[in-house]
């Protein structure tokens, strides 16, 4: 834990003491955040009590002596490791919830296009921020996003108009510089896209340092009409790494929206990743994989929520769990009364190869339609003995068999990844997990 | 080269080998046929070292050492190749990327410098005229969706390129066309030579027309219980097992 002293006051009353320091330029956003902190005021962290986090026990976490806006330095060379090669590409890195301009690198993008930070978002195109901030993201129920809400000052903004081909994919790089302190890091994403544009992002977390670290990160993205959005979520994470997060998307008619979050340890991780189908004939995806050791816990809730008719939904996450690890998967489906014509699948598969690692997985179907076809399902197995034993009897070693199955259990998720990039790193991070 | 004594196997409590003996020598072929359920397969899957049947008595000698200690694959590695009766179906392994790593771990466990991917796919060509497989079968998923024939030359194919000593073909020949059966034939028979020793599982006599066994044994509620020439086939297909049940009754 962090050597240094500091106030022995609760973390939510150390963060908050920290709002006079956030900045009040603009009178719209400084009235949400106001808004956001009476209510986080209010709700304080979220204990298992609250149904939405029976299985996740924030309270080890909050209980610890992080330290909110610290001060990161963190060396271009150290960085190297966390870096996923790209050919052309657009890189923001933050370390402990600051922009750094002399890590990042951006590309010149079609006019229009704006690839920045938030806070020079603020300033600079302040009506845009000022129409979606806080829109989609409900900082009303959700304490950790009302906390986002109110003093998360930074992190990534894009704005792609109508038309408009965002032509390097963005990756964004959340570092938490935990060498001298535990960093509490707060990032706020926002990125919108306009009528039939197209953007690909990504955004990857990565602690360097001994001590812990906690990341509280609300992404909201916007898919206009006829859109093509495709978003990942890296979370290649150490042992002493912490982070809650929500990605809240609106989807506009017609649109094609897919997300994959890939989780790789973690002390204890948080995805909310809910959708808004809010029109018809929407194509949306979530992906993910979770490949979970040690004493790792990982919290998956996802919501697709078909608010019009004739719109699709697809879910697939998949997790495999060893050591003492923790999987909590939960998803929901909303079905509106509008929403006539829905399909909606969902599949949640894991593979749990120790006895001290254990899997909670729970689909939550509400449907208020009546001509609608959803599926799901959930499966918690082992790795198949029939096929571990094929393999050895051709000479391969137990080990790598078993690397082989594994590999292959994680293929489905990872095929559809079509930033090649991001599916080759995220292919050597299993091979080098497995071997 | 394989010497098996008094072999006694179970699996979830059930005899099923009952004092099996079989000898075998280099170069030479040995088919063995028998009933449904007379253990065939569990003699097959012991020698491969599957792991959930137990050897409760009994001894198997593989080229001087004790083949029971070994793991199935350090049997690979040694030279033991079983053609299953019931390939498994692996999605999201491809049957080029699984042969390499089987490939390259064999020639690691000897001590060999593994195979670029040149020589690799060099190897691959080679092997898939012998056999006739097409390459779209290859970058599939291992053996998932595969019809049964494609299967089965799957299996004969991963035999080729791994070149074993000695080779354990369970009922390869099942649900195989006559085309189909002849390329299979031929491939196992360019596996033969003087070093190498074959034992096929068989319900058919016509596969014996293409390999043409040395011995022939008729394996009966877990025991050898006769042993011929491949004359033994010819009597067996004509006049079925009956007679040789009655025999061991008597
Ligand atoms: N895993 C198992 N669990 C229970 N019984 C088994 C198992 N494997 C085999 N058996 C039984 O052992 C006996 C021998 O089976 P085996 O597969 O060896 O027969 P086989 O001679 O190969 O038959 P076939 O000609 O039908 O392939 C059968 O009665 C079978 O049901
Ligand atoms: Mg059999």
């Amino acid at each position: 834990m962090s050597i240094q002293t500091i106030d022995k006051s609760s973390l939510a009353e150390r963060v908050i003491s920290t709002f006079d320091t956030v900045s009040k330029q603009n009178a719209v956003v400084t009235a949400v955040r106001l808004e956001a902190l009476t209510r986080f005021e209010t709700l304080g962290f979220p204990s298992i009590k609250n149904e939405e986090w029976k299985y996740t026990n924030l309270k080890p976490v909050v209980n610890q002596d992080f330290v909110p806006n610290a001060v990161g330095n963190i060396s271009a060379e150290q960085l190297q490791d966390s870096i996923i090669p790209t050919e052309k590409a657009s890189i923001l890195v933050f370390v402990n919830g600051a922009y750094q301009p002399a890590l990042s690198v951006l590309t010149q993008e079609a006019e229009g296009i704006v690839v920045t930070t938030f806070k020079e978002a603020l300033s600079k195109y302040p009506e845009i921020v000022e129409a979606h901030f806080a829109k989609y993201a409900d900082f009303q129920k959700d304490a950790l996003t009302a906390m986002n809400t109110a003093f998360a000052e930074d992190g990534v903004f894009a704005y792609v108009p109508d038309k408009k081909v965002l032509e390097a994919p963005v990756y964004v790089y959340f570092i938490s510089d935990s060498q001298q302190v535990a960093p509490l890091s707060q990032l706020r994403n926002l990125i919108v896209a306009g009528r039939s544009s197209q953007a690909k992002f990504v955004t990857a977390f990565h602690t360097i340092g001994e001590l812990h670290s906690f990341t509280n990160v609300v992404t909201e993205i916007v898919v206009g009409e006829n859109a093509s959005v495709e978003h990942y979520i890296l979370q290649n994470e150490a042992e002493q790494a912490y982070i809650v997060g929500t990605t809240q998307a609106q989807l506009a008619r017609d649109c094609h929206f897919t997300s994959h979050t890939v989780s790789l340890n973690g002390a204890l991780i948080r995805n909310n990743l809910n959708m808004v189908l809010a029109g018809s004939n929407i194509d949306a995806h979530m992906y993910g994989l979770y490949l979970l050791n040690g004493n790792c816990h990982v919290d998956n809730h996802t919501l697709a929520d078909h608010q019009q008719p004739n719109s699709f939904s697809n879910e697939l996450y998949k997790g495999i769990l060893d050591g003492k690890s923790t999987g909590v998967f939960n998803g929901k489906i909303y079905v509106k009364p509008d929403a006539q014509k829905t399909n909606a699948f969902q599949s949640n598969r894991n593979l749990v190869l120790s006895k001290d690692a254990a899997m909670n997985t729970k689909p939550q179907l509400e449907i208020f339609a009546d001509d609608v076809k959803c599926s799901h399902g959930a499966t918690v197995g082992q790795l198949d003995d029939e096929m571990l034993f094929y393999l050895r009897s051709r000479g391969i070693g137990f080990e790598s068999a078993r690397a082989l199955l594994m590999r292959a259990f994680a293929d489905d998720v990872l095929q559809n990844m079509t930033l090649e990039e991001v599916h080759t790193h995220v292919d050597r991070w299993i091979a080098d997990r497995f071997l | 080269m394989l010497t098996i004594n008094n072999l006694h196997a179970r699996v979830e409590e059930k005899e099923i080998l009952k004092g099996l003996n079989l000898e075998v020598k280099p170069g030479e072929i040995h088919a063995i046929m028998g009933p449904n359920g007379s253990g065939k397969s569990t003699l097959a899957s012991v020698l491969a070292g599957r792991e959930a049947y137990e050897v409760t008595d009994g001894s198997v000698n593989y080229l001087g050492e004790d083949l029971l200690e070994l793991s199935p694959e350090e049997r690979a590695q040694k030279g033991i190749f079983l053609a299953f009766q019931y390939p498994v179906e692996i999605p999201g392994v491809s049957t080029t990327n699984f042969l390499k790593t089987a490939i390259n771990e064999i020639r690691k466990a000897r001590g060999e410098e593994a195979l670029d991917a040149v020589n690799f796919l060099k190897l691959m060509k080679e092997k898939m005229k012998l056999v006739n497989i097409d390459d779209t079968l290859l970058k599939r998923a291992l053996n998932e969706g595969f019809s049964g024939g494609e299967k089965k030359r799957n299996e004969v194919f991963q035999m080729a390129m791994l070149e074993p000593k000695l080779a354990i073909l369970d009922e390869t020949d099942s649900g195989l066309d006559i085309d189909a059966l002849r390329i299979v034939a031929e491939g196992v028979n360019k596996l033969r030579s003087k070093d190498n020793a074959i034992i096929v599982v068989t319900h058919y006599q016509r596969l014996l027309d293409y390999i043409v066994p040395d011995f022939v044994h008729v394996l009966y509620k877990g025991k050898i219980v006769k042993s011929g020439t491949k004359e033994l086939a010819l009597e067996l297909e004509e006049k079925g097992y009956d007679w040789i049940k009655a025999e061991v009754t008597v």
